[in-house]
């Protein structure tokens, strides 16, 4: 087993609680941005802390960041290659007419016009 | 009786052992990345998905990444512990990790209940069908994590394969880092 130095994992726990806090609370100030900044931006930080200090990814070989980043990178191939079909609705010489979104009605109010009735 | 020490075997500069384990992670980036992406295409593609955002329990998925977080101190500290070859410290550290899994699961159990008994199930609309499939699907890894590190936690109490802590280790650090995505994606972008 190789030797690492390990850090203060109690702190970086502590630093992932404070970010879990802000992560929540962020989102209630309804501003878009701040949402996204809040909830995805330190979803972002915390995965690095947690990649970095718990797995320690930082002192892997490079074959396993290669690895990792070639799969990621993949991952990304797929997202530019099918986001077009899937989150347009239509396009050059063609549409897509089931695409439509139909609100589904709260399930228990659908429940509660069936009991009224 | 002779065994092979897989401990020192290497293969690409590291040990056989912990390079099976970035390869099984390489696999479950595709599973739940392939997962994600499809659920962000479609979330970004229809702004009422943040309507039915709304109904899952934001206090359940916060206390849950809690219970991840934490866990995911005890997994470490197991590790290091495993190192400095204090075997039973280990395994009671892999313990706590045990438990903290299945605080998960039990919360996740009554938050589903209660989402069902709504009526909001997989066949409700394809937001919640991409709601219970991610989140079963994640789920499911959490319970073969605390199964397989039942199994290292009883061999490492007795100072046995003590290698395999860290590898259990880095295996429930990726279900964490994967909840991590998966809370604000299902929880907070409302």
């Amino acid at each position: 087993m190789s030797e690492l130095h390990h850090p203060n994992y109690v702190k970086i726990w502590a630093i992932l609680c404070v970010l879990l806090v802000i992560s929540v609370l962020g989102p209630l100030a309804e501003i878009r941005i701040l949402t996204l900044i809040t909830a995805f931006g330190i979803a972002i930080v915390k995965a690095y802390l947690v990649a970095k200090n718990f797995m320690h990814l930082d002192v892997q070989p490079r074959f396993v960041l290669l690895l990792l980043g070639t799969s990621l990178a993949f991952l990304l191939l797929f997202f530019a290659g099918v986001a077009p079909d899937v989150m347009k609705a239509e396009g050059t010489g063609w549409r897509k007419p089931s695409y439509e979104y139909h609100e589904i009605e709260h399930p228990s109010e659908k429940d509660d016009e069936h009991v009224s009735h | 009786m002779h065994r092979p020490i897989a401990t020192t075997r290497s293969a690409a500069g590291l040990p056989t052992g912990r390079l099976a384990i970035w390869w099984v992670l390489v696999t479950e980036i595709f599973i739940f990345g392939g997962l994600l992406a499809a659920y962000i295409m479609h979330r970004l593609a229809h702004d009422a998905w943040a309507g039915h955002a709304e109904h899952t329990n934001i206090y359940a998925g916060s206390f849950n990444t809690l219970v991840l977080l934490t866990s995911s101190l005890s997994a470490v500290l197991a590790h290091k512990a495993a190192e400095e070859g204090n075997g039973p410290k280990a395994a009671k550290l892999l313990g706590l990790t045990m438990l903290g899994g299945v605080i998960f699961v039990t919360v996740k159990a009554f938050e589903w209940a209660g989402e069902i008994q709504l009526g909001y199930t997989i066949l409700t609309n394809t937001f919640w069908s991409f709601y219970y499939t991610a989140a079963g699907l994640h789920a499911c890894h959490v319970i073969a994590g605390v199964v397989i590190m039942g199994f290292v936690a009883a061999a490492a109490r007795k100072g046995e394969e003590l290698q395999r802590v860290e590898l259990i280790g880095i295996y429930w650090h990726f279900v964490d880092l994967i909840w991590i995505f998966l809370f604000p994606l299902l929880y907070i972008a409302r």
